[in-house]
């Protein structure tokens, strides 16, 4: 099928099956590589992109559900004040170690942030807990969202 | 140094000539130094006619962060800040980029990569800055011993000049022998806390390039179905369902029979095209043995003799050693089978280069394997054969195998091609979770025997395990007088002076294949020990830190350094004054020469559910480097640890592993673990392993949380073995 996807503001013609995960669409196709394949099962987070401004599995999104749907990929999160501030936090503590799984766990931040400006720790465990990251960095995920939210409250 | 740079004229001529400096080594270990113009030189620095310095890392990048402290390392001796240094990883050529610590070997693993550079690239850097210098010395008129490189300018304290102005004329002089180091004094960015990543940026915003992420011109995909039977071989398929899947484009038999390469035009065809295929498999060869088996033989195999007795001290000493002992402990322990499952699932890709070679770009982890392996599958000379080494995503060890196991797969499917599409190679995590290599499962038995007074008499230790070393190359350097050192490493030459202690060893042949895992041996004799020091402290009614300090006396370092940071997570921990409603464990052990103790602090809900609240970590690894980035270390290896003991086994039936993904093989969850607070003892010693060490000591200080208020847990995971967590 031919389908018109929005994505990072842009809207592509892209031939795919129906059936189709999302996330092969945006890796193979669009050659966006920042959205990563970690499970294809939607456990692990690492394809987190998100649709109409929530965050989304890409690996168990198929594309024939998604016509219309504005897509936002972590290429682009810098231009979101909450993106931005999410990324200007993880810089800072330096977050990421073999950095595979940090894409997905940036665009859950900024879900989470969006709409809980300031959550708490248990909120944060609670909210974060489908991105795994092997690396074990979750008590820097913790903090630097906590920085985000400081951030952009200041 | 001794250099002839009384040829100003010569020097201003080659100025013109030539344009890059590159300071790197010779296969022999001496400095070499040259330019772009001159004969190969396969440089640790490189600094191009404009003055941007590029660090050459000959260590590969998973996250430990190689990428950032080799860097350091020829920032500071050449006198530039982290900001002003590039870096890229090296090419394949165990001539100049070995492991000092492995031989002719280039690889990362065993938590070498800072104790075999630290000196290497500090060399490096002051040599180039020694060249630079001798340069402007020359050209200014001024001795050499005047000046220095500060923020990156040659400055004799007024004077400035950047290097981009003496690089071409330093490219033409001899390396220095012995350039002068800096001292610790000196230090700038070495031990600065405040020394980022250099890895971040790219990992951030989407850009950093994995191997998973590469995507060449007119690619194709492979992916291949492997049987579900370590030994069984394909003996026949039918791809007729495969065919209407769209990008589809063809299977074959991999040579070697072992599987069948699905190539499509990208991933998602290869998968389902994958799917489609029905395969015959001749299982004659294959392994049909159960978990269950092995887990039988190997405790078997604990409750005999041992085949190798490693101490003076034998099993019937150490037994009649314990006679009259007023307490006995006996325990005896099983390790399953664990997967690494790296959160990049394994990927290569191999295309042909237009001069009749071949490129493999991977995240690689021992290019000397591959590269080898290459060359002989594809029948071509070794300097036909590079690597592009990518970013990794993780690895744990998984990405390093004896046998180059998924390099070599793509090999053998880009072999099966006419070689003109470039081929990559996707493993999917259900290829990862069941596709072999695991930790091995092992067991132990120990008993220990206990004076009135509390002091141990004998303790008899017999491990039965599957052994990593045998039958591969490393067999020679691991493997002496029978006993594979991976299996007993951390029980063997442990810190702790204990009377009349027993070792001994069985092999087990394995019912898959098995690997070295994050911390090797040491993820289950930690376990071990430190269950064991902790069952005969509280039954000799001794606090366990004192307890573990009275076998840990006399002044050598091993006792000393062990002591130190048993001492320094006890009082950062606020050992022995937990909070109310939390239960402490602790925990210390060597490994990878490094030494790391740890406090565990759980708390327990109405349902008994177990929480890990907090960890408390000291670690000593000597010099400090990059210390956020071990602490960084500290906190992965503890969660590692941590996780796979909580909820993690592999299992076969009857050959089959019965995991597939993580689903079933769950990862550590962000709320499974608490607070993370990481102390770094000051040293001078050299520089010492951080991937690893962190690992060792977090399961046992949990394990030891939990028995204060709850079982002894000899028998993982734990949530199979009486431990419920919240």
């Amino acid at each position: 099928m031919t389908l018109n996807l929005k994505l990072n503001g842009q809207t592509h013609q892209v031939e795919a099956e129906p059936g189709t995960p999302l996330l092969w669409v945006i890796r193979d196709e669009l050659k966006l590589t920042g959205t990563k394949f970690g499970c294809g099962v939607a456990s692990c987070g690492a394809c987190t992109v998100h649709l109409d401004g929530e965050p989304v599995r890409s690996c168990q999104t198929f594309i024939e559900d998604i016509e219309g749907a504005e897509i936002t990929t972590i290429e682009v999160v810098d231009q979101n004040p909450v993106g931005a501030a999410v990324q200007a936090a993880w810089a800072e503590l330096d977050v990421v170690q073999c950095g595979y799984c940090q894409s997905g766990q940036i665009m859950s931040a900024i879900g989470l942030l969006t709409e809980n400006s300031k959550p708490t720790s248990a909120e944060i465990d609670d909210y974060m807990n489908g991105n795994a990251c092997r690396c074990a960095t979750y008590q820097r995920i913790r903090a630097a969202i906590v920085l985000a939210s400081e951030k952009l409250e200041a | 140094m001794t250099l002839n740079t009384s040829r100003r004229g010569f020097l201003k001529g080659a100025a013109a000539a030539s344009a890059v400096l590159l300071v790197g080594a010779r296969p022999d270990g001496a400095l070499a130094a040259g330019s772009s113009n001159g004969a190969k030189l396969n440089p640790f620095v490189k600094i191009d006619a404009d003055g941007t310095v590029t660090a050459i890392v000959k260590h590969f990048e998973k996250g430990q962060g190689p990428a950032t402290g080799l860097t350091t390392l020829i920032a500071e001796e050449l006198g530039i800040s982290m900001e002003d240094i590039a870096y890229e990883f090296a090419p394949s050529d165990p001539g100049t980029y070995n492991n000092l610590l492995f031989g002719p070997v280039q690889g990362t693993g065993g938590s070498t990569a800072m104790a075999n550079s630290y000196m290497q690239y500090r060399q490096a850097g002051a040599a180039a800055r020694e060249m630079l210098v001798q340069v402007a010395a020359s050209e200014w008129g001024v001795d050499a011993s005047t000046l220095d490189i500060v923020d990156g300018q040659v400055t004799d304290g007024s004077k400035r000049a950047p290097l981009a102005k003496f690089v071409a004329a330093a490219s033409q002089l001899p390396a220095p022998e012995n350039p002068r180091l800096k001292d610790p004094s000196e230090f700038r960015l070495i031990g600065n806390a405040k020394v980022q990543r250099k890895d971040t940026p790219p990992k951030i915003n989407g850009t950093a390039k994995y191997a998973m992420d590469l995507h060449l011109d007119n690619q194709m995909v492979a992916a291949v179905l492997r049987s579900p039977r370590k030994g069984a071989l394909v003996a026949g398929f039918s791809d007729e369902d495969a065919k209407g899947i769209k990008g589809y484009i063809r299977s074959a038999v991999l040579p070697n029979k072992a599987g069948v390469a699905v190539y499509a035009e990208h991933t998602w065809a290869a998968f389902q095209a994958r799917e489609a295929l029905s395969v015959e498999w001749d299982n004659s060869n294959a392994e049909m043995r159960s978990s269950d088996q092995v887990r039988e033989q190997l405790i078997e195999a604990v409750n005999a003799d041992p085949a190798y007795v490693l101490t003076e001290t034998t099993a019937s000493k150490a037994q009649s050693s314990m006679d009259g002992a007023a307490t006995v402990l006996e325990e005896t322990f099983y390790f399953p089978l664990l997967a690494h499952a790296p959160m990049e699932p394994l990927t290569c890709t191999i295309e042909a280069t237009s001069a009749g070679g071949v490129v493999l770009h991977d995240g690689c982890q021992f290019p000397t394997g591959p590269h080898g392996a290459l060359s002989q599958i594809l029948g071509l000379p070794m300097d036909k054969v590079q690597i592009n080494t990518m970013f990794a995503g993780g690895s744990f060890g998984r990405r390093a195998t004896p046998v180059a196991d998924y390099q070599v797969e793509a090999a053998l499917a880009f072999a099966l091609t006419d070689r003109s599409r470039p081929v990559k190679l996707v493993w999917s995590r259900e290829d990862d979770i069941t596709g072999g290599f695991y930790r091995p499962a092992v067991a132990h038995r120990v008993r220990v025997g206990l004076n009135a007074d509390g002091g141990i008499m004998g303790w008899d230790h017999r491990i039965a395990a599957q052994s990593i070393m045998k039958g591969t190359p490393f067999e020679a350097m691991a493997v002496h007088n029978g006993v594979d050192h991976s299996s007993v490493e951390g029980v063997a030459q442990s810190p702790y002076v204990i009377p009349q202690q027993h070792i001994g060893l069985t092999d087990v042949a394995p019912a898959t294949t098995v690997l070295w895992w994050r911390s090797v041996g040491h993820s289950h004799t930690a376990y071990v020990v430190e269950s064991m020091m902790d069952a005969a402290a509280k039954a000799a009614g001794r606090d366990p830190v004192e307890f573990r300090l009275s076998y840990l006396t006399g002044d050598g370092a091993d006792q000393t350094r062990t002591a130190g940071v048993l001492k320094l997570a006890a009082e950062k921990g606020n050992w022995g004054a937990a909070p109310e409603g939390r239960d402490q464990g602790i925990a210390v052990h060597k490994s990878f020469n490094s030494y790391v103790a740890e406090v565990v602090e759980i708390s327990r809900d109405e349902d008994d559910y177990v929480k890990v609240e907090k960890v408390t970590c000291a670690v000593d690894c000597g010099v400090a480097v990059n210390p956020d980035v071990i602490k960084a270390q500290m906190e992965g290896g503890i969660g590692y640890g941590i996780g796979h003991v909580m909820r993690d086994e592999i299992t076969l039936t009857e050959g089959v592993v019965d995991q597939s993904n993580f689903p079933d093989y769950e990862p550590l969850r962000i709320g499974d673990i608490g607070e993370i607070d990481v102390h770094i003892v000051a040293s001078n010693e050299a520089p010492t392993g951080v991937g690893e060490p962190g690992t060792p000591p977090s399961a046992p200080a949990l394990a030891n949380a939990i028995a204060v208020n709850g079982p002894r847990v000899t028998a993982l995971p734990m949530i199979n073995n009486g431990v419920d967590f919240a």
